[in-house]
């Protein structure tokens, strides 16, 4: 069954490095460009840019040109679907978990089958 | 409620999850030590589990398979990579072929359970999963789909908002 799409594993490599999470998050609001979110780190301009073009080709941020600018703005869409997989495994271990409790409910005792 | 804390970390594709058992530690550890009533929670009503090989020593392989309400009866094993009843399991669950062996195709998930006594006759019990991937997850939820899905919405979405209001 299929319920996730096949560049998950982009995603979540493209979360898994702190600035890049650092850009998603400032990205929310979708009010600043490329310059000013480089400005935030002490790195090259160009070193923000690659983490930004990671995050794009994640289909975590999108870029979109107002007049001379280029805003970067992040999917919340996307993240969501990370989320949800979580969500998921956690139903599945829950569902678990009940059935477990019953069990040692109705048979208090070792092997008492 | 039995399920006390559910701490899910995205980025590091980790799940971990403690819950509380009026019992021993002893008789939860029964619940993966005995096949036959590790049949009757590891799988849902709708895809039970069917242990066909089981030993918890260190170094074992387990053998199972589920059957889905279509009759299809995906394979699986896990290693055990570490025991020490009844305190700790550490296991790999994977997929395998028809034959048994394992499907190394298929990416594997690492599960670390921890039990230990709270006092008051309670046990407490954790469960760390850890995917090697996303694809990991996505084969392992394939698997027990039917739980049903738990409406949680965009908490990723949350935390960053938190986090973004945190800085400003």
């Amino acid at each position: 069954m299929q319920i996730v799409p096949r560049d998950f594993d982009l995603m979540f490599g493209a979360l898994a490095d702190a600035t890049r999470r650092d850009i998603v998050r400032r990205a929310i609001d979708g009010e600043e460009g490329v310059a000013e979110l480089a400005d935030h780190y002490p790195m090259s301009f160009a070193a923000v840019q690659k983490h930004i073009a990671v995050l794009e080709r994640a289909g975590l941020v999108t870029k979109e040109r107002i007049g001379r600018r280029k805003i970067v703005r992040t999917n919340l869409e996307s993240l969501g679907v990370a989320r949800r997989l979580l969500d998921q495994y956690e139903a599945q271990w829950r569902g678990r978990i009940d059935r477990m409790t019953e069990l040692v409910t109705k048979n208090p005792k070792e092997n008492d089958e | 409620m039995t399920v006390t804390a559910v701490h899910k970390d995205p980025a590091g594709l980790t799940m971990t999850l403690t819950a509380e058992f009026d019992a021993s530690p002893e008789r939860v550890w029964q619940l993966w030590a005995d096949p036959r009533q590790l049949e009757r929670w590891w799988g849902p009503p709708t895809y039970p589990a069917t242990f066909t090989k089981h030993d918890l020593a260190s170094g074992s392989r387990v053998e199972y398979h589920m059957t889905g309400p279509e009759g299809d009866q995906p394979r699986g094993y896990w290693d055990v990579l570490e025991t020490d009843p009844p305190r700790r399991l550490v296991y790999r669950d994977g997929f395998a072929n028809d034959d048994g062996t394992p499907n190394d195709a298929l990416p594997r998930n690492e599960g670390r359970v921890t039990i230990e006594e709270i006092g008051g006759g309670r046990t407490r019990m954790s469960i760390e999963s850890i995917f090697p991937s996303a694809e990991a997850m996505e084969q392992v939820l394939a698997m027990g789909m039917e739980e049903g899905l738990k409406q949680a919405v965009g908490q990723i979405d949350a935390i960053l908002a938190e986090e973004k209001v945190a800085q400003a």
